[in-house]
């Protein structure tokens, strides 16, 4: 489809969002994710976008709140304490129903942490981030390719169904170089209708407002229960995950992200010597694939989670099974960075019986 | 023979304005709406509405209004302005909003010379709120927050926002005004009608500053408010035009209706 490039995640991330039709960015910088507001300084321009090095990550996300409202595909990026400071932008989106795409490249926390691979952001990420009831699609790559691919599903979601949409990733996806291929054509977004509720001026026709508020209690409850429609859509229709190796399992990994990907290299160690390992992967970790665990632990009895946070993930886990099976839990917060070998040891303790991991009993 | 002496301008719509009596939002607003209106841009036009007593002016201008959050108007009117540089983008804003949360926003958006105007109203307090101090509170001035005056031990003093942006590059346009009297009412309009004309002409980043009075949070009857103006607010916030282009006698003060050139 198309050719073979060698990137770096980052580079990848920010080229894919280009592809996707992006032709705004603002954003500040912070590591580890500064390879994308530098690789759209000079993209943008390129395919006639703007790139704004904004003043901070607040000026950033309300720098889109104004872009995205006159229908611009728009992007902004940064890591855990600036995506801390979005939130109310992101929040005012939410309600506004503007379809923003942001990525956070997640780093130790909490506070200012440090700059190591982290998954500490996930509670965050996935009930909101913000103040209010609302949602974001997230979308948790494994590589390299898929943070070049997946800006787009993200626009796609975020323009269908009016809502904020993310890349939840870490330092390993942002730095790494690995080959990719985009799966899809360059969308330019001249060709695309300009929605019907993008400001553009009135230009004789009807005047449009976009706003977050209605101080009448009843209308602001009718609103929360038309963005929860949408959401329960979502729900519905956008569910991604991946599934290794389930049919035949005895114990199921389940992981996100970098995690999932240590996780894939200690299924087939384990399985070179006999252990009927499966994993499964939420791609999207909001809407979260409830129903893939629920059928499986009518199965296995023995989950594993592993995540590089305290134990964020794994209550998504615990919420699908209900009580129907073990689930254990493997942490390593803030930079602990777990390799195959230590996940597959921790398999081999879980399938013999040992339960100083448990976090949930049947 | 009956003669039109004042008329309604479309520039706004039929909702009800919910302002105090004796509030300076509502001229302004009136003032903002027939600028647009004249300068044939009503079309064109693209407001963003504050947090503040005026966050309901996505309901009053008749063009096309978003609502941000609380002190973000130059980076949403960046936003949009980047995006679809042929309208006219205005931000409309209170003290705290502006000169407090939003302080880094209107500077870095000044410093950038966006090509925005900004419509800033100047009531020293916050209104919305209930009447708390705001960056603006004159020294000596009671709020819900400086119950017995602001003092410069305690809160430090006033910030002059047209003097501090002057100081930059950006700015193209700044003016400090106010609406206690006719004449000053109409001053205001020219004003606001300069910035305009100025991000027409594509020269860059505009604010109106526009001392207004409110009665209900000061707690006085709305003639008192006039006076407040006149003796405490206007010594202290001296009106007239802080920033300028170099060719300022030229066409922009014609009354002519004027249509924006459309880019490419
Ligand atoms: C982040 C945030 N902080 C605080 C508020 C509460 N708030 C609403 S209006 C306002 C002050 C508005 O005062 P000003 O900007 O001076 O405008 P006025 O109401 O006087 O016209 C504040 C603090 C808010 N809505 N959002």
């Amino acid at each position: 489809m198309s050719e073979k490039l060698f990137m770096k995640g980052n580079e990848a991330l920010a080229e894919g969002a280009v592809r996707a039709g992006c032709r705004f960015f603002a954003g500040y910088p912070i590591t580890p994710q500064n390879e994308v507001p530098e690789y759209m300084s000079w993209r943008l321009p390129e395919v006639g976008g703007t790139f704004i090095q904004a003043e901070s990550e607040v000026a950033a996300i309300n720098m889109l709140f104004g872009a995205s409202a006159v229908g611009t595909r728009t992007m902004t990026s940064s890591s855990s304490p600036g995506i801390s400071l979005k939130q109310e932008g992101i929040s005012y989106c939410a309600s506004a129903e503007l379809p923003i795409f942001y990525s956070n490249i997640v780093r130790g926390g909490p506070g200012l942490g440090n700059i190591a691979p982290a998954q500490g952001d996930y509670f965050q990420s996935t009930r909101g981030g913000g103040h209010g009831d609302y949602r974001v699609f997230v979308m948790a790559p494994k590589s390299v390719s898929e943070m070049a691919n997946f800006p787009r599903k993200c626009y796609e979601v975020a323009f269908k169904y009016r809502i904020p949409t993310m890349i939840l990733a870490d330092g390993i996806l942002g730095q790494m170089m690995e080959p990719l291929e985009f799966d899809f054509e360059p969308i330019d977004p001249n060709t695309l209708p300009l929605p019907s509720w993008a400001l553009r001026g009135t230009n004789g026709g009807e005047r449009r407002t976009v706003k977050s508020y209605d101080l009448r209690p009843s209308a602001m409850e009718a609103w929360n229960f038309r963005l929860e429609k949408k959401y329960n859509e979502i729900i519905e229709k956008e569910v991604k995950f991946e599934t290794v190796k389930i049919e035949d399992a005895d114990i199921i990994l389940a992981a996100y992200g970098t995690a999932a990907r240590i996780c894939e290299s200690a299924l087939m160690l384990g399985r070179r010597e006999g252990l009927k390992i499966g994993l499964v992967r939420p791609i999207t970790v909001w809407p979260f694939p409830t129903q893939v665990f629920r059928d499986l632990a009518r199965r296995v009895r023995k989950f594993l989670v592993v995540e590089m946070s305290l134990g964020q993930f794994v209550e998504d886990v615990q919420l699908s099974i209900n009580g129907k099976a073990e689930i254990h839990l493997h942490k390593r917060p803030a930079g602990g960075i777990p390799t195959g070998e230590e996940v597959l040891e921790v398999t081999r303790k879980v399938l013999a019986g040992d339960e100083s991991k448990v976090f949930a009993r049947p | 023979m009956e003669k039109i002496v004042f008329e309604q301008t479309s520039g706004l719509t039929d909702v009800p304005m919910r302002y105090c009596p004796g509030c300076g939002h509502g001229i302004v607003h009136r003032l903002v709406a027939e600028c647009f209106t004249e300068l044939g841009m009503k079309e064109k036009t693209i407001g963003v509405a504050p947090v503040g007593c005026s966050v309901f002016a996505d309901e009053y201008f008749n063009v096309d209004m978003i609502q941000g959050a609380h002190g973000r108007g130059p980076a949403i009117a960046t936003g949009i302005k980047r995006n679809r540089p042929e309208c006219l983008v205005f931000s409309y804003q209170g003290d705290g909003d502006l000169a407090s949360i939003g302080m880094a926003e209107t500077i870095h958006a000044a410093a950038r010379s966006e090509n925005i105007t900004i419509i800033f109203i100047n009531n020293a307090i916050y209104g919305m709120t209930g009447g708390q101090m705001a960056p603006t509170t004159l020294i000596g001035m009671k709020s819900s927050t400086s119950p017995y005056g602001r003092t410069i031990a305690a809160n430090g003093y006033p910030i002059r926002v047209c003097e501090l942006l002057a100081a930059l590059d950006g700015p193209v346009f700044l003016e400090r005004t106010s609406v206690d009297k006719p004449a000053a009412v109409v001053k205001t309009k020219k004003a606001i009608r300069r910035a305009f004309q100025y991000q027409i002409e594509k020269r860059g980043f505009t604010l109106v500053e526009i001392l207004s009075q409110c009665p209900t949070d000061w707690a006085m009857q709305p003639l008192q408010s006039l006076e407040r103006i006149r003796n405490e607010m206007i010594p202290y916030f001296p009106l007239g035009v802080y920033k300028e282009p170099a060719d300022s006698k030229s066409s922009v003060m014609s009354d002519e209706p004027v249509v924006a050139e459309k880019k490419e």
